[in-house]
């Protein structure tokens, strides 16, 4: 069974397309990824499963209730954990999980005796009775994950929940959702961080320009690319144009499946090949045209190269992409009601 | 180590509607009564406006002409109810401005993903919080004015001058919440809050009367709710407590203590229906 269903979801801001009739399945008790680069409408389909947002059309299924009728029925089996952290900074840690179990109705011994389950497991005894103003990005991010699990969700979201922190909050993080999803509780959620996905994720759906390009299992995702990986450079610091002859040569060489030109690592080439030979084949080709070959490694396909192969970039020269042009303004009164 | 479970089985209990609505409202606000005694500023700088208002014009004025004052109160007696709005009224404009920090922080989206009984609740927990605050202000300044030696309207009297506030500090909320939901930021939303208040009290009956003004700004002062709300509690201070008589000569024809309640009453009304449809968007 599904725990989110979502059919053909779009959603504009202004003249800008934010989800482009994407859909997404997510089985129950999995721990669900959604990798892409910011912008990529990640954050969109978040807050449309959490209530927060209306698409334009499409239908959204929360644990077998359509959110767009009965939101109040998926809110309460819902914990979601947004990527700003909203704390009062004037209220207490305790404080701030007291007024959201009364948000979430629950009795009074229920709402306390789960308090304090969450301090003792998410260690926050030593600062929990001071003001959330003073906390810092790891304590504000437990603080928020706790509030978020307080009245026991079956289902978790979270914006980008590790963005920003140190390792060992993000470590910390890393195992409490891991220990959810061993519970069974359906986790999903959203991050630019390839490492947090090959930790974490049973499945993954990778985002781009509002739709699904890719999703399955990682280490599926990664078998099906099939073929070794070749990262290839003609010099140390090669330029746009040398690369762009370089990937016509390549692309020439029987064996070669794909040739993708790595802006952010001095133009290198980025090859897929069928098999080891081709190798041999890459370097005479090269030579015949006049290139010399100044570093080639080999390496089996990482979650980078299913990235790469779904969207002909990578995942890092995507943030770049969008890194110039972000409308930090937009993105604020996207937020705000 | 031994962890206690995280997920045990889901808390599945669902009471009446009228409980769970109390429970949320309450606990919405408990948290603006919190910060509110954390961060006391506002409620000190609220009562001590005023006051200094009252100290300040009354000694400006009080060698002004008996003729100012028709009645022959003094000032400091004519000021008081002046004050005691603008004490009420200053309070309640500023009911917006939680919530626009809400919205901006990203506070006010932790509530709207919570099962809430009512999105009612957040406006309702503000209506509350502000009216307190306002009515504990105005009854301050009350006091103070009392022992300055500016009258006390005895308890029928006070009576009067609660409804009357109230009647004025829920119109003005809806107008600060509206604007509150409508506006892009909190730096708009004091713009316009400092843009209001005091022409707002300039052009209103509470530093100097009708009689006194020029023709345009009478017919302003006369337009302005401020004014309906001042002369009903001024002539609460001065004893009469019948609000059938004529209580405003104004441009436009006589107005008495009823009419003002009335006009105050259709104003809380007005606004509350004039926001509601932005609320319900900006909530739903």
């Amino acid at each position: 069974m599904n725990s989110i269903e979502l059919q053909n979801l779009e959603k504009s801001y202004g003249s800008v397309r934010a989800l482009r009739g994407l859909s997404l399945k997510v089985p129950q008790g999995c721990l669900y990824g959604l990798l892409g680069p910011n912008g990529a409408g990640k954050t969109t389909i978040l807050r449309i499963i959490s209530t927060l947002l209306a698409p334009d059309s499409g239908s959204v299924h929360v644990a077998g209730k359509d959110a767009l009728i009965d939101a109040r029925a998926v809110r309460k089996l819902l914990g979601y954990v947004a990527q700003e952290v909203s704390i009062d900074k004037i209220l207490t840690g305790r404080e701030l999980m007291s007024l959201q179990g009364d948000l979430y109705h629950l009795s009074n011994e229920d709402r306390d005796c789960r308090i304090g389950e969450l301090i003792e497991r998410l260690d926050m005894n030593d600062w929990i009775d001071r003001r959330c103003g003073t906390y810092s990005g790891g304590m504000r991010r437990k603080l928020d994950l706790a509030a978020g699990l307080l009245h026991k969700p079956r289902l978790i979201v979270l914006d980008e929940p590790t963005v920003g922190l140190d390792i060992e909050s993000r470590s910390a993080i890393w195992q409490l959702l891991l220990e959810l999803r061993g519970q069974g509780t359906t986790v999903l959620l959203s991050s630019h961080y390839l490492e947090e996905i090959e930790a974490l994720a049973d499945e993954m759906a990778i985002i781009d320009n509002g739709d699904v390009i890719a999703q399955g299992i990682p280490h599926r995702l990664k078998e099906q690319l099939g073929g070794d990986r070749v990262t290839l450079r003609v010099r140390e610091f090669s330029d746009e144009n040398e690369a762009s002859h370089v990937k016509k040569v390549l692309e020439g060489v029987q064996g070669v499946r794909q040739v993708v030109i790595n802006r952010l690592q001095g133009f290198s080439l980025n090859c897929l090949i069928d098999k080891d030979e081709v190798i041999a084949q890459l370097r005479d080709q090269l030579l015949q045209e006049g290139f010399s070959v100044f570093s080639l490694s080999q390496s089996k396909p990482s979650l980078d190269d299913v990235y790469l192969q779904a969207t002909g970039r990578t995942l890092q020269d995507a943030e770049l992409a969008v890194a110039g042009i972000r409308d930090f303004k937009l993105e604020k009164k996207k937020s705000m009601r | 180590m031994t962890s206690p479970s995280v997920i045990n089985s889901s808390f599945s209990s669902e009471n009446s509607f009228f409980s769970e609505l109390v429970q949320e409202t309450f606990a919405l606000t408990r948290r603006l009564f919190l910060q509110l005694l954390r961060r006391p500023s506002t409620l000190i700088a609220g009562i001590l406006q005023p006051l200094i208002w009252l100290v300040l014009f009354g000694a400006l004025f009080s060698n002004a002409p008996d003729s100012l004052i028709p009645g022959g109160i003094s000032y400091g007696r004519f000021l008081g109810a002046g004050v005691i709005v603008f004490t009420a009224f200053s309070g309640a404009l500023n009911a917006g401005l939680p919530v626009m920090f809400d919205r901006e922080f990203g506070f006010l989206n932790r509530l709207l993903v919570a099962p809430l009984r009512s999105r009612s609740s957040i406006v309702l927990a503000s209506v509350i919080y502000i009216t307190s605050i306002s009515l504990l202000q105005s009854v301050a300044i009350m006091m103070t004015a009392s022992l300055l030696g500016y009258g006390w309207p005895g308890l029928t009297g006070l009576l009067l001058v609660l409804v009357t506030l109230l009647l004025l500090v829920f119109s003005v909320t809806a107008l600060s919440l509206g604007l509150a939901f409508a506006l892009p930021g909190h730096i708009e939303l004091i713009a316009v809050i400092f843009v209001f208040n005091l022409p707002l009290l300039f052009a209103s009956t509470a530093l100097a009367p009708l009689s006194f003004m020029p023709g345009w700004l009478g017919w302003l002062a006369a337009l302005n709710p401020l004014t309906f709300a001042i002369e009903p509690i001024r002539a609460a201070y001065e004893g009469n407590f019948d609000l059938g008589i004529i209580l405003i000569y104004a441009p436009y024809g006589e107005v008495n203590g009823f009419e003002c309640l009335g006009v105050l009453t259709f104003l809380a009304i007005g606004l509350f229906l004039l926001i509601r449809p932005l609320l319900n968007r900006k909530l739903a």
